[in-house]
């Protein structure tokens, strides 16, 4: 016994403080957030204790995935999230296959790419919102007024104000802030195979077509996995963002994470707390089946 | 190769502890929502301790900066014994200051006195049991016999009142830029009489390629609303919206409704990106004919040097001449402040009639009193309190006198979706009689 704790003992009491707060911080609190989203607790009253709270199971969670206006922000949510995946792996994805040639200034090319990721969400969304002013025509200015000095202006739109296809352009800002950092996941990725095995690839007679697709591509299959996750779950709780171009009411760019703000700012912490949950829910969606499937495969010793 | 593979495995290993530091920090943002009800410990202080008072407001800039230090002196000469301590926090409406405050009145860790807009607005705090039943200060400060009776009626919550107005803002007032009504042939001088005669004009506006009415963000846009709705019911139906008397899926509501969605639809079409000051600013630029605004916009317009009478016009909206539109910034006492004698005397010296003359001469804002003398005043807050003292008083929805904030919040996203154009006016008017669903009951 006594020679055993000696083998994890003092292991288990070094990180048993992180253990204790991540109990109590996360995972409690997690606990606590989906006891609230099971109640009635919509008033300042109950949030007080001076009126009865009742479990009303699962009702909060079947209004909301119910109503139109909920709906309405998860089609956003679900919207942004493939534009912004699709821009950023494709966008951070080219940049890193060009830069993956010897190339003349490399380090200054990878850090003008890498530096908007540096910016604040918020200190970006003000510059933009700013360039995505919806007036068109005389009023015009920002991108739509750039627009005209082009003579291109049939490109002219009203950005994120528009009903349906608003949110979209809450994703111009979003790629633009996160393309540099999926590149360097790929340039490292890219940097990590072997050149013997494109060495080996040329002997044998393939082109560099042949040599991407059947050599390099592959093995960045897993750096491709983890920036989709990481920007996915970024993209899932979007917030700032939104708020700091559009507003807390601004309906063409209602996500999920703005829906909770609005619930708590009026005392309605059961909805709050089901929202919160749901996207909980969502983000551990895409995030457990990579993390069963990495465990998985070191198991398998790869 | 040995070597490689080790630099591609560690690279790996790179990219993994990145995803899972931001997946934990992923979990830690998830449950933002739930509230923790620990009681926060409250700092020490006898039943009337009045060493100091620390006063929460949103005056953390510009002209309301200035009102509040002019407050101040009053205060140090009032009660010299009682530290003022400023806790103002920035941010436009007090849409930051009513964050901290809830988290702060949650955790029972209250400040001495905070302000908030009198009438409705409150209900969440009183329901919440935040805040303390101030009516015995009333007799005490001989306040009941300055205030204007009606502005009593709209303060008083079930026989009592539960704080005590510094100033009052007008809502419905009309900014005019007459170099552009001029231009397009119509007479500045005599305001239309009715709101119908009042979008003939806009008609006019619009034909000539301007923007009649410039509109902002969300509550801006409720802003104007609600004054079209008091322009088109009057006064009693009206504060009937209110009470459930008046129905929200009535004709006469779709009817203003509509002439909402016309106004809307002549308006810039940048409205959702703007707060109140750019909105209008397109009218002192000439861009736009009006703006519907609280009087606040006299201290932009006194900011840019212009002038009453000849480089602006202001009107009540027509269709509401005679009633005033009220909106005011009140302060309280919250349940468990620490320094409650220091609370009472700030609440003495902002009702008081220096408090009020100081402050209200600064901030651009009128006295609550009516007892206070008009000529110490410029020229538009002259006006206004005659106004205040002989019209019809109705209570804002914007701004907190008409409904709870649940409601106000709830309009607000219903008009933008409209304003935006993803519903139209059937559907607004649906929204917003579920919105206002819990009034009345």
């Amino acid at each position: 016994m006594g020679s055993k704790f000696k083998t994890w003992g003092p292991g288990l009491l070094l990180i048993s403080p992180s253990l204790v707060l991540l109990a109590v911080f996360v995972y409690g609190f997690i606990a606590i957030s989906f006891r609230e989203s099971i109640t009635d607790k919509h008033s300042a009253a109950q949030a007080t204790g001076r009126a009865d709270v009742n479990l009303v199971g699962f009702e909060n969670y079947a209004a909301l995935l119910s109503s139109e206006a909920f709906q309405h922000s998860l089609r956003n949510l679900f919207v942004f999230t493939a534009v912004f995946l699709l821009g950023t792996l494709l966008m951070g994805f080219s940049w890193a296959w060009v830069m993956d040639r010897p190339l003349k200034g490399e380090g200054v090319f990878r850090s003008v790419y890498l530096f908007p990721m540096a910016v604040s969400f918020v200190a970006s969304g003000v510059v933009w919102k700013w360039l995505l002013n919806s007036n068109q025509g005389e009023q015009a200015s920002g991108l739509n007024r750039l627009f005209q000095m082009l003579g291109l202006d049939f490109l002219q739109n009203p950005w994120w104000t528009h009903p349906t296809y608003g949110i979209l352009a809450i994703a111009l800002p979003a790629i633009w802030q996160l393309s540099g950092y999926v590149m360097a996941l790929f340039l490292a990725g890219f940097r990590g195979i072997p050149d013997e095995l494109r060495e080996a690839a040329r002997v044998d007679g393939a082109t560099e077509l042949q040599l991407y697709r059947h050599v390099v591509f592959p093995q960045l299959s897993p750096v491709a996995l983890s920036a989709l996750i990481i920007i996915g779950h970024m993209s899932l709780k979007s917030f700032d963002l939104i708020m700091s171009i559009a507003n807390q009411s601004t309906y063409s760019t209602k996500v999920p994470a703005i829906d909770m703000y609005n619930y708590a700012t009026v005392y309605d912490y059961a909805n709050s707390a089901a929202v919160g949950i749901i996207l909980l829910v969502l983000v551990a969606l895409a995030v457990v089946p990579y993390l069963w499937y990495d465990a998985r495969s070191r198991k398998e010793g790869r | 190769m040995k070597r490689r593979t080790k630099t591609g495995r560690s690279s790996t290993i790179f990219a993994l502890v990145a995803a899972g530091s931001l997946v934990l920090a992923a979990c830690g943002n998830g449950d933002s929502g739930g509230s923790s009800d620990d009681g926060g410990g409250t700092a020490g202080g006898g039943e009337e301790d009045a060493s100091e008072v620390q006063v929460m407001t949103w005056w953390a800039q510009g002209s309301e900066k200035a009102g509040l230090e002019a407050l101040v002196e009053v205060f140090n000469e009032q009660h010299p014994d009682t530290e003022f301590v400023n806790a103002a926090l920035a941010g436009g409406g007090g849409s930051q200051a009513k964050q901290k405050l809830q988290a702060d009145l949650q955790a029972e860790n209250p400040p001495d006195t905070f302000q908030a807009h009198a009438g409705a607005e409150l209900q969440d705090y009183i329901d919440a049991g935040q805040i303390e039943d101030v009516s015995n200060l009333y007799d005490e400060f001989g306040l009941t016999d300055v205030f204007p009776e009606t502005l009593m009626e709209q303060l008083t919550v079930d026989d009592k009142i539960y704080s005590i107005p510094s100033n009052v803002h007008r809502s419905n007032v009309t900014w005019v830029n007459p170099a552009v009504l001029e231009e397009v042939g119509i007479d500045p001088s005599s305001p239309p009489a009715d709101l119908d005669a009042w979008m003939a004009d806009m008609e006019k506006v619009a034909d000539a390629g301007k923007i009649p009415v410039s509109l902002g963000m969300d509550w801006t846009q409720t802003h104007l609303l609600e004054n079209i709705l008091l322009s088109e019911l009057g006064p009693e139906a009206y504060n009937g919206l209110w009470d459930g008397s008046t129905d929200w899926g009535g004709s006469e509501v779709n009817s203003a409704l509509t002439k909402f969605g016309q106004i809307v639809e002549w308006s810039n079409t940048d409205r959702d990106g703007l707060d109140w000051e750019p909105a209008l600013q397109q009218v002192m630029e000439g861009n736009a004919a009006y703006n519907v605004m609280g009087d606040w916009a006299v201290a932009a317009y006194d900011a840019q040097d212009m002038t009453g009478g000849e480089d602006y016009l202001y009107w009540p909206v027509p269709g509401t001449d005679g009633i005033f539109n009220y909106l005011a910034d009140s302060f309280t006492l919250p349940v468990g402040a620490p320094h409650p004698g220091g609370t009472k005397a700030w609440l003495d010296t902002i009702s008081s009639a220096e408090g009020q003359l100081a402050f209200n001469t600064v901030k651009g804002s009128i006295p609550a009193r009516t007892d206070i003398d008009a000529a110490e005043f410029p020229e538009y807050q002259q006006s206004a309190m005659e106004d205040f003292s002989s019209d019809t008083i109705v209570g804002s929805l914007a701004h907190g006198a008409a409904a709870p904030v649940a409601v106000s919040t709830a309009v607000n996203q219903a008009i933008v979706k409209f304003s935006q154009g993803a519903s139209d006016v059937d559907t607004l008017q649906q929204e917003l009689v579920a919105a206002t669903d819990s009034l009345g009951q």
